[in-house]
């Protein structure tokens, strides 16, 4: 799966490449920077042309307010975006497309439980458990949610090889504890999480189960259905889809009991003077004009996944970041965070030496690698780990061997220079 | 103006290498940074932070009078990065035993210099802080070069006991996104 180094070189991005998972001119922008080493995917991913001509589609011929005219140019834009939903609750393995609500991304769909689900129904007194995995996306909302409304937050504590302690959550829980929030796979680190025994332990207490997806859904075949969970976030521009533009899956019975999270138009029923009721599932929670086109983008790239296939992907991925790790770590000063490569998606953080990341980062940018520098929005994590920061590098589907080799090169030049 | 400075990175048209960023001069404050430690009877101390990267200074200034009689730095391990400490280090060389109003007119050509503004002539009249010009080209880096003298600034004005470098009007921000 991963492409031989004879096979990239300078005609990368024309036709050649036959050996990579993807053709590199199906992304424009790698396509433009044939030496670029695009290995932030963990923060963000290039778009394929099939993404971006799927939103000029719909602009160019299907654009009018949806849910609104009685004219079929907006019942048009109308079907658009339902079969965008319904395309989307089909790669992620959700029968019921309505309880799929687009969000602009995991931090609002978390931010939409928190509210929602939470304000009512977190008391004081009662306990809120995250992880020292969590992204800041995952751990502020609740920290907030405790803060107004007098429960506490409890924080699980992580392994030293970045794992998240279940023995520790198992004695954490009690009759108190009313949501476990956690990520899927780290973003940080990489670690896939055990998300039917994190479940199980929550449904022992009766708590519910909240998953930051954001790091998984671009990267395995996910059947949400099956995943005992109540919520389920994830972003679009992860996985190939366009920035703005992500999505809550709720159970459809709490969803149904909640209050909307935002009020104005498409989300009502009838709007009395006084009072208003509720649109039905999706709308209650999709309040104002409906982001149609990026809906259809993302609904693209779920389809441009599928045609690859997830454990394609997944496969493509882990031989990557197994290459990586064991490259890196044959140079002298390098050490990866996290659990044995087995275990992690396709990331790989780690520090070099005593270099700063940031030195690295620019480093390795002038050969153009792009890797992510920092505590990855993960503060308590790093404390957690005694590291102030890590470089990052994450892998996707355009990525091969000759991303891996600059990356190799330039961790060499870097302790050239700083050594 | 702008797209010139924001070129660096193999997307534009390579103008400026990373050997332009590090000078011998910066790498060898950074081995070796001068003025490094604390002022056991300091008059001001100020913690300095980027928030978004995580480089930390602390500052402790000795004043006679208006005069700077001695100013050290530390940063703890893996706190401080190349350019930051560096910074820090020539920073503190150059205003040692200055009058305050001196240091700040250092800092504002400083933040000049580091921004790309000043012309060959007033760079020149900088002597070894000259070193930092080739941070113009970096924006990404514009505040690890300018976190010390952010710090020396509130120390010298007794403001705060904390600064942060999370200041828009001084370059680009360095976002944190997943």
């Amino acid at each position: 799966m991963i492409t031989a180094r004879e096979a990239t070189g300078d005609q990368r991005g024309a036709t050649g490449d036959s050996a990579a998972l993807v053709k590199r001119s199906d992304f424009p922008l790698l396509a433009a920077f044939p030496e670029l080493h695009y290995l932030d995917s963990a923060a963000t991913t290039q778009k394929p042309r099939a993404v971006l001509d799927a939103m000029t589609q719909y602009y160019s011929h299907d654009n009018a307010n949806p849910h609104r005219g009685a004219y079929a140019l907006s019942a048009r834009a109308t079907e658009r975006y339902h079969e965008a939903r319904e395309r989307i609750a089909q790669f992620v393995g959700v029968r019921d497309s309505a309880r799929l609500i687009f969000t602009r991304g995991t931090t609002e769909s978390i931010n939409l439980v928190a509210t929602a689900w939470g304000r009512p129904n977190v008391r004081a007194g009662d306990e809120i458990i995250v992880t020292g995995l969590e992204h800041h996306a995952n751990f502020v909302p609740w920290q907030q949610l405790a803060l107004a409304t007098g429960a506490t937050l409890r924080v699980c504590r992580i392994t030293s090889d970045g794992r998240i302690d279940l023995d520790e959550l198992r004695s954490m829980v009690g009759s108190r504890t009313t949501v476990i929030a956690f990520g899927h796979v780290s973003n940080a680190l990489g670690t896939i999480n055990p998300v039917s025994d994190i479940a199980a332990i929550a449904r022992n207490v009766g708590a519910i189960v909240v998953v930051d997806g954001a790091q998984s859904a671009p990267h395995f075949a996910l059947d949400i259905d099956s995943l005992d969970v109540d919520f389920f976030a994830f972003s679009g521009h992860k996985m190939l889809g366009p920035m703005g533009c992500g999505v809550l899956v709720g159970r459809r019975d709490l969803l149904e009991t909640m209050q909307p999270y935002q009020s104005g138009g498409d989300m009502i029923e009838y709007v009395g003077d006084e009072r208003t009721t509720w649109n039905v599932l999706p709308h209650k929670f999709e309040a104002g004009t409906p982001n149609v086109a990026d809906a259809v983008g993302l609904a693209a790239a779920c389809e441009y996944l599928s045609a690859i296939g997830m454990d394609v992907v997944r496969d493509h991925e882990r031989q990557l970041m197994a290459l990586a790790s064991e490259r890196l770590l044959a140079v002298p000063g390098v050490r990866i965070y996290g659990p044995p490569a087995s275990e992690r998606s396709g990331v790989v953080s780690f520090t070099v030496a005593d270099i700063h990341p940031h030195d690295l980062a620019t480093i390795l940018d002038e050969t153009g690698v792009c890797v992510r520098a920092g505590h990855h929005c993960a503060q308590p994590l790093m404390r957690r780990l005694d590291v102030p920061a890590t470089a990052r590098a994450s892998f996707y589907v355009y990525n091969t061997e000759s991303d891996i080799d600059a990356l190799v090169a330039g961790v060499e030049r870097a302790r050239a220079l700083f050594g | 103006m702008r797209a010139e400075r924001a070129e660096g990175g193999i997307c534009s048209s390579r103008t400026m290498s990373t050997e332009a960023l590090y000078q011998e001069l910066i790498l060898e404050h950074n081995r070796k940074p001068r003025n490094f430690g604390e002022i056991p009877n300091a008059d001001r101390v100020v913690e300095g932070r980027n928030p978004l990267c995580g480089d930390e200074v602390r500052l402790s200034v000795k004043l006679d009078g208006d005069r700077i009689a001695d100013v050290k730095f530390v940063s703890p391990p893996g706190k401080g990065c190349a350019i930051s400490k560096a910074s820090a280090s020539l920073m503190t060389a150059a205003v040692k035993g200055k009058p305050a109003a001196e240091a700040e007119a250092l800092f504002d050509s400083f933040h000049k210099l580091v921004r790309g503004e000043l012309s060959e002539e007033e760079q020149r009249a900088l002597g070894s802080l000259r070193a930092f010009a080739g941070v113009s080209k970096f924006p990404m880096r514009v505040k690890c070069a300018s976190l010390a003298w952010h710090a020396l600034h509130s120390a010298l004005a007794g403001g705060a006991a904390e600064v942060t470098t999370d200041d828009r009007a001084h370059g680009p921000p360095t976002t944190e996104g997943a």
